[in-house]
């Protein structure tokens, strides 16, 4: 229980050295530490499989695409004093927004025991592919048709308009 | 029970450090002597009889060579980068089953130091991680030659990862579990090899284990013909070191995981029926699997001095345009022949 | 245009077939050639120990010769440093005193010869430029050191040994 204290307090520090570091390629790495300290979290659910994919698809992937694309534009010269007022006005509106949906969404969450499992094996393979094939397949196959069509829309986006119009 | 268990499993964790440690140093010494004898030459010679100090004088070299981090670089993350290289390329082992048990009396050693049921994912997790020991690297160098070797880097292991997860799922199909030691358990004998089972897959898995690695013909974040050294340009003295030897300790056990993955791991053939008692069993089957390792050592030696490098655009046709259909096909194959057996 | 050495030859390719255009094939085939070589007879030459013969017009390390009597030939006349290209050569010249005749041919001798060896091209135009028959380019490769004042060779490096 205290081991989950401290890793909590850990993903919250580092969340908000995200936010708050200077240099987007920080944020970035602090980003993935971020997501380190979800895997410790599945891994102390028992949720081998969830903490794994988390560590491949997150941390391993999307993570190095973040990285790639910040390497690519040059954000080392400080560029920060260019904001207008406007920008920081309509960003603080938007962050409160968002403040404001997520405590509303909070309050209407009933408090559940985050620790104790009802099913504590629930998060090994073979458990948690048989749940997904079976109670939750309909869930399971809209969200890859999901996946699909932004991968389809991705795809339409980059391809180069052809000339002749 | 408690105190036995630590102590085995913390034996067992230094012996496989120790030798993954020494399997990486003297591949760096096996490369020189085969390169040599590929190129019609003798490869070093004078460090010791056939040259077999020449690692320990490599290292020491590297040690007492001057330490240089660029003023304009990120300290911090400088040194973070191959530190994080290293790591990731060590634990990598943890999972390989390196052989079955071994009996002292009534006390049982299982020679893997964790079997977790996700085994293969692990291992793909933490070579999806090795890239970024090369991107902070090559980033906090503050070198636009790095920078180029840090996003070659990224672009080719993110490119490389799908098709190789395309082709250890195919491999999954047959298997039907994550664990390595169960996937090596029903590899006994030597028909059952999954290599003769997954082919293609295993083709698919070798190529994307090349680029994974950064070894020749997919070397290109270390290009030397248009990038200076790549992302380890500024480096020197045993940072320098450490990033060459994460690539050796990469080699060493992706060497590992297509042996167990697709031929065998421990097992060898008629290893039941030569009437030897378990112990030895595991003996032999532990130096079976490093023979496997050190052939497949000396194949990623092999290539590396017989095939030139690719380009970078002929890299990204053969990893999106080759390499992910066919291993699309190849899951589609199998699961036909799957589906196919269970109706007959 | 029309070939007017009648030697053009128009090259086909062909469009690759499938075997080649899957390069498996071509890969094996450049593994086999390379693992041939691993037992091929080794061309090295274990130099320290072993060494190369030299050709027959190899030009080498510099020498200053005597004569039959022991005495040096060298006249520090200076068109060897004259001739040279890399400007390598310098020297100074002295008049033989009375009761050096069995040291020194002619009555002008070089005091000091010196030949900087990092600017020697061993084009061996000194040796063709003396007149004396004094200097030849016939020693052995010059070995490395660690400073450049010791790449500039004396007349103690350079003049042969005397006869007895």
């Amino acid at each position: 229980m205290s081991l989950f204290y401290f890793v909590a307090l850990l993903s919250i520090f580092f969340a908000l050295m995200v936010i708050f570091a200077k240099n987007p390629v920080h944020s970035v790495l602090y980003l993935i530490i971020t997501f380190f300290t979800f895997t410790i979290h599945y891994i102390l659910l028992n949720a081998q499989f969830l903490a794994v994919v988390n560590f491949i698809v997150y941390m391993g992937a999307i993570l190095v695409l973040f990285l790639h694309v910040l390497m690519y534009m040059n954000l080392n010269n400080e560029g920060s004093e260019m904001k207008s007022m406007l920008m920081k006005v309509s960003g603080l509106i938007a962050g409160m927004c968002l403040l404001v949906t997520l405590v509303g969404s909070m309050k209407t969450l009933a408090v559940s025991d985050p620790v104790n499992l009802q099913d504590a094996d629930l998060g090994l393979v073979k458990n948690l592919g048989k749940v997904l094939f079976s109670e939750f397949l309909l869930p399971f196959e809209v969200s890859s048709i999901l996946l699909l069509s932004a991968m389809v829309g991705a795809v339409l986006l980059a391809k180069k308009e052809p000339k002749s119009i | 029970m408690e105190l036995a268990f630590v102590i085995e499993k913390f034996v067992l964790i230094t012996v496989v450090f120790v030798l993954t440690l020494l399997v990486a140093m003297y591949s760096t010494l096996a490369e020189r002597k085969i390169a040599g004898f590929l190129q019609d030459r003798v490869g070093p010679n004078r460090a010791g009889p056939f040259g077999i100090l020449q690692p320990l004088a490599d290292g020491a070299k590297m040690f007492f060579k001057e330490e240089i981090i660029p003023t304009e670089s990120n300290r911090f993350l400088f040194i973070a980068g191959p530190s994080l290289a290293i790591l990731t390329a060590c634990i990598g082992s943890a999972v390989i089953p390196w052989g079955q048990k071994l009996t002292f009396g009534d006390y049982v050693v299982d020679l893997q130091v964790t079997d977790i049921n996700v085994g293969i994912l692990y291992i793909f997790g933490v070579v999806s991680l090795g890239v970024y020991g090369v991107m902070i690297g090559g980033w906090a160098s503050n070198n636009k030659f790095s920078l180029m070797g840090a996003i070659r880097a990224a672009s080719q292991n993110i490119s490389y990862e799908i098709p190789m997860g395309l082709s250890i799922i195919a491999l999954l199909m047959v298997t039907g579990t994550l664990s390595l030691k169960e996937i090596s358990e029903q590899q006994s004998g030597f028909v059952n090899w999954n290599i003769w089972y997954q082919p293609l897959g295993f083709l698919i898995f070798l190529i994307c284990a090349f680029a994974e690695t950064n070894r020749t013909p997919f070397d290109l974040p270390e290009c030397e013909t248009e990038l200076v050294g790549g992302y380890h340009t500024e480096y020197s003295s045993m940072k320098l070191g450490f990033y060459l030897f994460a690539e050796y300790i990469n080699m060493f056990v992706s060497s590992a995981v297509m042996a167990t993955l697709y031929f065998g791991g421990y097992n060898f053939p008629f290893m039941y029926d030569l009437g030897l008692s378990e112990n030895w069993i595991t003996i032999i089957g532990v130096i079976m699997l490093f023979a496997k390792i050190f052939f497949f050592i000396f194949f990623f030696m092999w290539v590396r001095w017989t095939i030139p490098r690719f380009r970078y655009d002929q890299l990204m046709n053969l990893g999106w345009k080759v390499l992910i259909p066919l291993a699309i096909a190849n899951i589609v194959l199998t699961g036909i022949v799957i589906t196919v057996k269970d109706l007959l | 245009m029309e070939s007017l050495s009648n030697r053009k030859k128009v090259l086909e390719q062909a469009p690759m077939n499938f075997w080649e255009r899957i390069y498996l094939p071509a890969i094996f085939k450049g593994m086999a050639i390379t693992f041939m070589h691993m037992f091929k007879k080794k061309e090295t030459i274990f130099y320290p120990e072993v060494e190369r013969e030299f050709s027959e017009n190899w030009r080498g390390m510099h020498s200053l010769k005597r004569d039959e009597n022991g005495r040096e030939r060298c006249t520090a006349c200076g068109l060897c440093a004259l001739s040279c290209p890399a400007e390598a050569i310098t020297m100074i010249s002295a008049e033989r005193k009375k009761g050096e005749e069995d040291l020194y041919r002619e009555e002008k001798y070089a005091a000091v010869y010196e030949i900087n060896m990092l600017r020697c091209i061993f084009c061996g135009l000194c040796e063709e430029a003396c007149p004396k028959e004094a200097i030849y380019l016939d020693g052995p490769i010059v070995p490395a050191d660690y400073l450049r004042k010791d790449f500039i060779y004396g007349k103690d490096k350079l003049v042969e040994a005397p006869l007895n």
